[in-house]
């Protein structure tokens, strides 16, 4: 029993955490034909089910998992895991009809019903489950009510509501005003902007993975991927300090986790050209500020002429340009991360005087 | 058109009253139409129904079918309607002072016997978060943001962000150690915007002479929060926001979404 929630443990680490949420996606969208089976999105269910009841005889697990903020997101746990297999499935099923000549089955369905009874009755049904839904909870579990407010007393961790730790998450490897300013306003600007640049006529109205193959696997990412698994790892395995503990580990305030990154000006001027660090910050962060320009502005150039050549001519130029540079943003993310990973890579651009670390 | 059952009346003392109570002359005057069970009375319930206005009189049947919908926006409006109602009397007990208002919750919970409307506010606030989350989800997995739609995605997506912002706000009114410290960590990422934060790129620019424009008592936090760190001004402020300021925006927000879903060609479907 240990050894097994040594292995969770370990799995659980973010490095092997996020990487294993990718390969997940990854399988998802591969093997999606045959994912699509009903034993395997139950199946999972079913997974996910005996390794929280299983957790649950652990005592740090259950002082986690029960805490009352925390039940929503096993909630959200096993909602998002269900509905992202589902939809998926859906759009396997679609696309088995539509290349048979079918046409997917929302067209069959297109017939009209009345809504009164058939929509009237659906909405009474669905809000009187949800009511008793709520009612019940509302019962079983009490809401939270810890020591009042006082100032001088910071609990270690602090953390923002669960919804927001995504991005608390980021603040691990991005400054505030990445993390908590920049990237989440482009995050909204981007979803607006969503059915402005996906120009493709396909998949309107109806679950399809054929005829949406990027749209669905960069929405995937983003949403599954790096805003809900971030949510789940900020949540479940982030302890005091903000330090990793797995699920099943006891949240020392005492751990310690040694602190050993480094800028790139550091890497080029110390330790790659040999010298001292100039001290005008202009010259000191040239190669990253360099690599920063490079990467927003003439990376989606160069890509448009390559490997997004297609989108740039399917798209026009406007739409390609806004596209590429949120598609940019986004995996700004996962870059920075693996940077850290690999590399220790603390800040691309780091001018403490100016508050200007990337 | 879709087969629909007319259920022959049966006679009975039941029958026999519902006939008599349909028939007077209050009821006539609330209900201007017959029961809904012929094609006729079923356009009419519709039509004279301000709450069912709202609705098509027919729609496709894949918007009926959970398998399409999930019923994740409907979801999210009910639970919208529950916390404006549970919220309203949180409303009759609670005082947004930092005297009253961590005794309020804990006269709430202490006093209240079988009191339950606390839960179901903070529950049913977590819950759509999840259910709008779960509808945006939906409606992208299946294209319905497309043209006619694109609109109304995007009004979808501010109604996303005033819905975090409700959730947000409300997290601040228990004044306890979960609230201000959850706050504090949230808007203390404001004191970085670029420009508007006395600790964000590019403010230390502003400045005349040596007087900096932007410092910690009217920076963008400062504006967030009416002081300079989690107080007696935010509290006030995130409940005048809370209880008035985002209901109002996402109610009207919500007028436009379900009227552009109507406009728009009623719930999607393949062209």
């Amino acid at each position: 029993m240990g050894f097994l929630k040594g292995i969770i443990n370990a799995l659980a680490d973010p490095r092997l955490f996020f990487i294993l949420a990718v390969a997940s996606l990854v399988v998802l969208v591969w093997k999606r034909e045959r994912i699509a089976a009903n034993s395997v999105g139950y199946g999972l269910l079913g997974v996910l089910t005996v390794f929280f009841v299983f957790g649950s005889f652990d005592p740090n697990f259950r002082l986690i998992v029960t805490k009352p903020d925390n039940v929503p997101i096993v909630g959200l746990i096993f909602l998002l895991v269900f509905f992202t297999w589902y939809s998926v499935r859906e759009g396997v099923l679609n696309d088995r009809r539509i290349a048979a000549g079918k046409g997917p089955i929302e067209k069959e369905e297109a017939d009209r019903v009345w809504v009164w009874p058939d929509l009237v009755y659906t909405e009474m049904i669905s809000l009187i489950v949800c009511s008793v839904i709520l009612i019940v909870w509302s019962i079983l579990l009490k809401a939270p009510l810890e020591q009042p407010a006082n100032r001088s007393l910071t609990p270690n961790p602090s953390k923002a509501p669960w919804y927001f730790l995504g991005l608390q998450e980021m603040l691990v490897y991005f400054d505030p005003w990445l993390a908590g300013v920049v990237l989440p306003s482009l995050i909204i600007v981007g979803l607006i902007c969503i059915p402005y640049i996906d120009k493709n006529p396909k998949g309107n109205g109806y679950f399809t993975f054929a005829e949406r193959k990027a749209e669905v696997t960069i929405f995937l990412f983003g949403f599954v991927i790096l805003w809900v698994s971030l949510i789940v790892l900020g949540t479940f395995l982030r302890g005091p300090n903000w330090n990793f503990f797995g699920p099943f580990e006891f949240w020392d305030i005492h751990k310690l986790e040694a602190l050993t990154n480094v800028n790139l000006a550091e890497y080029i001027w110390v330790r790659g050209l040999r010298t001292g660090q100039p001290t005008f910050w202009l010259t000191r962060e040239i190669f990253g500020i360099l690599l920063v320009l490079f990467y927003v502005f003439a990376l989606p150039v160069i890509l448009g002429k390559t490997w997004f050549k297609g989108y740039y001519q399917k798209l026009g130029a406007p739409r390609y340009y806004v596209g590429a540079f949120l598609f940019i943003m986004m995996m700004a993310l996962p870059i920075k991360m693996l940077l850290r990973w690999i590399f220790n890579l603390k800040y691309i651009v780091a001018i403490p005087e100016f508050f200007f670390n990337i | 058109m879709a087969d629909t059952k007319t259920v022959a009346p049966k006679e009975g003392a039941g029958t026999r009253l519902w006939n008599w109570l349909t028939e007077t002359q209050v009821w006539k005057s609330i209900f201007r139409h017959d029961r809904p069970d012929t094609d006729r009375t079923r356009v009419l319930v519709m039509l004279s129904n301000v709450f069912l206005h709202l609705h098509p009189v027919r729609l496709r049947k894949s918007g009926v079918k959970l398998r399409y919908t999930w019923c994740m926006g409907g979801l999210s409006f009910f639970l919208f309607l529950s916390l404006t109602l549970t919220g309203l009397l949180l409303m009759f007990y609670y005082r947004p002072t930092l005297e009253y208002a961590y005794n309020d919750i804990v006269g709430l919970r202490e006093h209240v016997p079988l009191g339950i409307m606390r839960e179901m506010h903070r529950w049913g606030a977590h819950a759509m978060v999840i259910t709008v989350w779960l509808h945006m989800f939906r409606v992208f997995m299946t294209g319905s943001y497309k043209p006619p739609r694109e609109f109304n995605w995007s009004v979808g997506v501010i109604m996303l962000v005033l819905t975090l912002l409700l959730s947000f706000t409300g997290y601040l009114l228990p004044w306890d150690q979960l609230a201000i410290w959850a706050i504090t960590v949230g808007s203390n990422m404001a004191r970085a915007t670029p420009f508007l934060g006395h600790e964000g790129p590019g403010a230390s620019l502003l400045r005349l002479g040596d007087v900096p424009l932007i410092h910690a008592y009217d920076d963008a936090r400062f504006a967030l929060l009416g002081g300079s760190f989690v107080g007696e001004g935010a509290l006030l402020r995130f409940y005048v926001l809370h209880c008035v300021g985002l209901p109002l925006g996402i109610a009207f927000l919500m007028a436009v979404h379900f009227w552009r879903v109507r406009k728009d060609g009623g719930i999607s479907g393949p062209l």
